[in-house]
């Protein structure tokens, strides 16, 4: 748990509303009561400081993740795994042909260090980013303390399988994590496992539905399980995704239980291609060109599933790879 | 306090959704339903409902008792409906072709060790382990889910099981 407030290159002292400024480049985020106010030399945008700071987390937890996270239609970031842009209408067809869109690249850790700290400063003691909205409290208001242990969680990556030896743990009340109120019809048993002795590392099993009944966050995909590059990233999802996805590889969904409604849209332009209805035991690909955002009215479980080989992007870059995993 | 129902699918009882097109077509997101694919299928088929290059997961329809197979990597089964049973063996001779992926179905009954057994439900998730001989039996039709690379038993027949208008 984090304790102190870091402090970073490009960061204000407080505000009349007790928040820091910080600057990355030509690019400058203030916030308010209200808003974050994004501003750069052609342009400026404002965003409702709660669904920002929720995407914020989003980016910062998943390590900006794969290719585009988009915070709303007109900022967000490209992850170049070791260099990230960070942009403003490079993605809005509208702000590109009156260009006023803006774009640069910064060293992966210079601008984690810079969102780590905005986060730690913006967030306020109430207010849990990673919470469904009937879990948390407001994100509005003047500077009220700060909720370093939400904005820090650490992501669940296992190295092989939840549950086994020196690998992630289960969860249960003991170790914090209770049944979620939505998920208490979720058998809660776990597999019968009998094990002959010298075989421990080995002979395991565990509920995943239970695991993922008793997740604290939402729409955050964590590693349960590995076959080299194959990543199996289930997430329990609430509300809305608190960002808009820019895949720059194929990405799967297995619906496990419930209903999540996926906007589909292209990735360069933002216009709408698709809406993907999906219920328990559903499967669909996300195509590797399309930005897309879920919708999930009861907390479900998703089965996102990654192929985490960093030669997919410079593959599908030079047309090796099709934006599409099968054709048929 | 109110009461939330969790939606689960399973063999008998399922609802698929669906992709509504704007300015696409419904090929390109390869939509099926495991459940659906597994109702329609022979027990025991690895049938693949995704694939990323040489990945894939497929749906299993498992009913009554599996050949014994092997993988050269970790294979992990999750439980999508009904209970299965889990042999493991750590075999005496047989070794998974290291050059091969996806698991390969061995003649008869391996020699070796017994090194477990798991009995998994809906939801429970198992590791095969690289290297060892499993079997999976089901008294009841059973629906598994497999995380594991492409192999010669993989079947695909996406334009049967997908949507396409
Ligand atoms: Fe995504």
């Amino acid at each position: 748990m984090t304790t102190e407030k870091v402090r970073v290159n490009g960061e204000s002292e407080p505000n009349e509303h007790g928040y820091r400024s910080y600057s990355l480049g030509e690019f400058t985020f203030k916030r308010d009561e209200h808003f974050a106010h994004i501003d750069w030399p052609t342009g400026h945008h404002v965003m409702a400081v709660e669904p920002f700071l929720k995407a914020l987390m989003r980016d910062i937890a998943w390590n900006f993740f794969y290719g585009t996270v988009n915070f709303d239609s007109v900022i967000g970031t490209v992850n170049h795994y070791g260099n990230v842009d960070l942009f403003a209408g490079r993605f809005n067809e509208d702000y590109r042909k009156a260009e006023i869109d803006h774009l640069e690249n910064f060293p992966h850790d210079e601008i984690k260090a810079t969102f780590e700290a905005m986060l730690g400063d913006w967030v306020n003691e109430s207010f849990d980013p990673f919470a469904a909205p009937q879990e948390t409290g407001s994100a509005y208001g003047d500077k009220d303390g700060n909720n370093y242990e939400a904005v820090t969680r650490s992501r669940v990556t296992a190295k092989r399988m939840v549950g086994l030896p020196d690998d992630e743990p289960l969860r249960s009340d003991e170790s914090g994590y209770a049944v979620n109120r939505m998920f208490a019809d979720v058998d809660q048993s776990e597999p019968e496992v009998s094990v002959e002795p010298g075989y421990e590392n080995e002979v395991s099993a565990f509920s995943l539905f239970k695991y993922l009944s008793r997740s604290d966050v939402t729409w955050n995909p964590s590693v349960v399980s590995v076959c080299k590059d194959s990543l199996y990233c289930p997430t329990t999802e609430e509300f809305i995704l608190p960002i808009i996805h820019g895949n720059d590889r194929v990405e799967w969904f297995l619906q496990l239980s419930d209903e999540i409604v996926w906007e589909v849209a292209d990735r360069e332009t933002g216009r709408p291609r698709a809406n993907v209805v999906m219920k328990a035991g559903d499967c669909a690909a996300m195509p590797a060109d399309i930005r897309h955002q879920g919708f999930s009215s009861k907390r479900s479980m998703l089965l996102v599933w990654e192929n985490n080989s960093s030669e997919l992007p410079g593959m599908i870059a030079r047309g090796e790879a099709l934006n599409v995993p099968v054709k048929f | 306090m109110k009461e939330y129902k969790t939606v689960f699918g399973s063999l008998t009882n399922f609802t698929k959704g669906g992709v509504e097109v704007i300015n696409d077509s419904p090929q390109n997101y390869v939509f099926s339903n495991i459940f659906d694919v597994a109702s329609r299928a022979k027990p025991w088929e690895k049938v693949a409902v995704a694939k990323n290059m040489e990945y894939v997961i497929e749906a299993i329809r498992a009913e009554g008792v599996s050949q014994w197979r092997i993988a050269s990597h970790d294979e992990f089964a999750l439980v999508m409906d009904g209970q299965v049973t889990i042999e493991l063996l750590d075999p005496d001779s047989v070794t998974a072709d290291v050059a091969r992926t996806g698991s390969m179905a061995l003649d008869g009954e391996p020699s070796g060790k017994k090194m477990g057994t798991i009995v998994a439900r809906r939801g429970h998730m198992s590791l095969l382990p690289a290297n060892r001989c499993y079997r999976i039996s089901a008294s009841d039709p059973s629906v598994i889910l497999l995380q594991t690379i492409q192999g010669p038993d993989t079947v695909e027949r996406w334009a049967s099981i997908c949507q396409t208008r």
